[in-house]
């Protein structure tokens, strides 16, 4: 009865794996394309000023503070800058509260009284505001600040 | 039962799906590296603090800067690119005249009567208007800090052979967090330096056109 003889050797014919490269490549342009580099859901446009007399920070008890104009997506009424802290859009008399509802927040207990207030604004936004919003952090005894910028010249 | 080997998994694709991993963390992973400058904000104002002393008009060093973005730095018009060089050259002067009280012996200075006596004494006060545009303030900040950065620089390297502002990245950095000690000296150094220049960068309220 040859019908059921078998076959010699046994072994399973091997996975063709030719192509798996081309599964790979189209994950990776499927990601590279799917994915959006969005860092803290940032309502507002935020180029920096360049500096280079700069020094780094801690981030551990750091309190972000964004100064802009309204980003896309984001367009109100108005086209002038505003303030955002944490996930909220505040207005300049909000500031003192947000910020210190955000150290409430984000800072461990013992960093609480060494926080840094980081000012990351755009370098298209108006001094005023910015003026507004370090009186708001003078009241609320956050002395120290830091004005994030991007390393390079600042004299061009 | 007749003997059966189980066949092989191939693993050549291995070595895509890992590049494929890499690379998809490269290009996700934003390495945060947030950079800036360090200022201090003066404390509240309080109505029964006693009036500020009397600053003679030379230990002054006023840079104003309006509307359009342009300077006026002691009542000249200057350029962004030279603000750094007359800071330097304030500070720097050294009026006092040698034997008096005050007397700079490190100043390299022109030692100018009419400008400041010694760093300890000279201020920096800058007033914007508000529609100065963020850039101009943070790179006329930056340049101020420059020139603060510059003479302490030079007086480290006088006094222990290192430079200031570099030794200070390396502190924050962690670099001797293992050796308190060797630490606390480099702190202790950094104190003097500061002492000898102290950063009295005073900002003015803005005015309101």
């Amino acid at each position: 009865m040859s019908k059921f003889k078998k076959k010699k050797g046994g072994e399973l014919p091997p996975v063709n794996t030719a192509s798996l490269p081309d599964i790979v490549f189209m994950l990776l342009f499927f990601f590279m394309v799917a994915t959006v580099l969005r860092k803290n859901d940032l309502k507002v446009l935020n180029q920096l000023p360049p500096a280079d007399q700069v020094e780094k920070l801690d981030k551990t008890k750091t309190v972000y503070v964004y100064i802009g104009k309204p980003g896309e997506g984001y367009k109100g009424k108005s086209t002038e800058s505003i303030i955002q802290i944490g996930e909220k859009i505040v207005s300049v008399e909000e500031v003192k509260s947000a910020v210190l509802e955000e150290r409430e927040l984000k800072i461990r207990d013992e960093l609480k009284d060494y926080v840094t207030v980081a000012l990351k604004i755009d370098e298209n936004a108006e001094y005023g505001l910015v003026y507004d919003v370090k009186q708001e952090l003078r009241e609320a005894n956050l002395p120290k600040i830091i004005y994030i910028t991007t390393p390079s010249s600042a004299v061009e | 039962m007749a003997k059966r080997s189980a066949p092989e998994i191939n693993a050549g694709s291995m070595a895509d799906i890992a590049f494929l991993l890499l690379i998809f963390f490269l290009v996700t992973t934003t390495i945060e590296k947030d950079k800036g400058l360090i200022r201090q904000l003066p404390p509240p104002l309080d109505e029964n603090q006693p009036p500020p002393p009397i600053i003679k008009e030379k230990n002054l060093f006023v840079v104003l800067v309006n509307n359009n973005n342009d300077l006026l730095v002691e009542n000249e018009p200057m350029e962004l690119k030279d603000l750094r060089e007359a800071a330097i050259e304030f500070l720097d002067n050294g009026g006092t005249p040698n034997g008096q009280e005050g007397y700079c012996s490190f100043c390299q200075g022109k030692r100018s009567p009419s400008s400041s006596d010694n760093p300890e004494k000279a201020i920096i006060s800058m007033s914007s208007s508000r529609k100065t545009s963020y850039l101009t303030y943070a790179a006329v900040q930056n340049e101020l800090g420059a020139a603060y950065n510059f003479l302490r620089d030079r007086e480290s390297q006088r006094l222990f052979g290192w430079k200031f502002t570099e030794k200070k990245a390396e502190i924050d950095a962690g670099r001797y967090k293992d050796d308190i000690k060797t630490e606390d000296k480099l702190k202790e150094q950094l104190k003097e330096v500061r002492a000898l220049i102290p950063f009295k960068l005073s900002e003015a309220e803005s005015k309101k056109n």
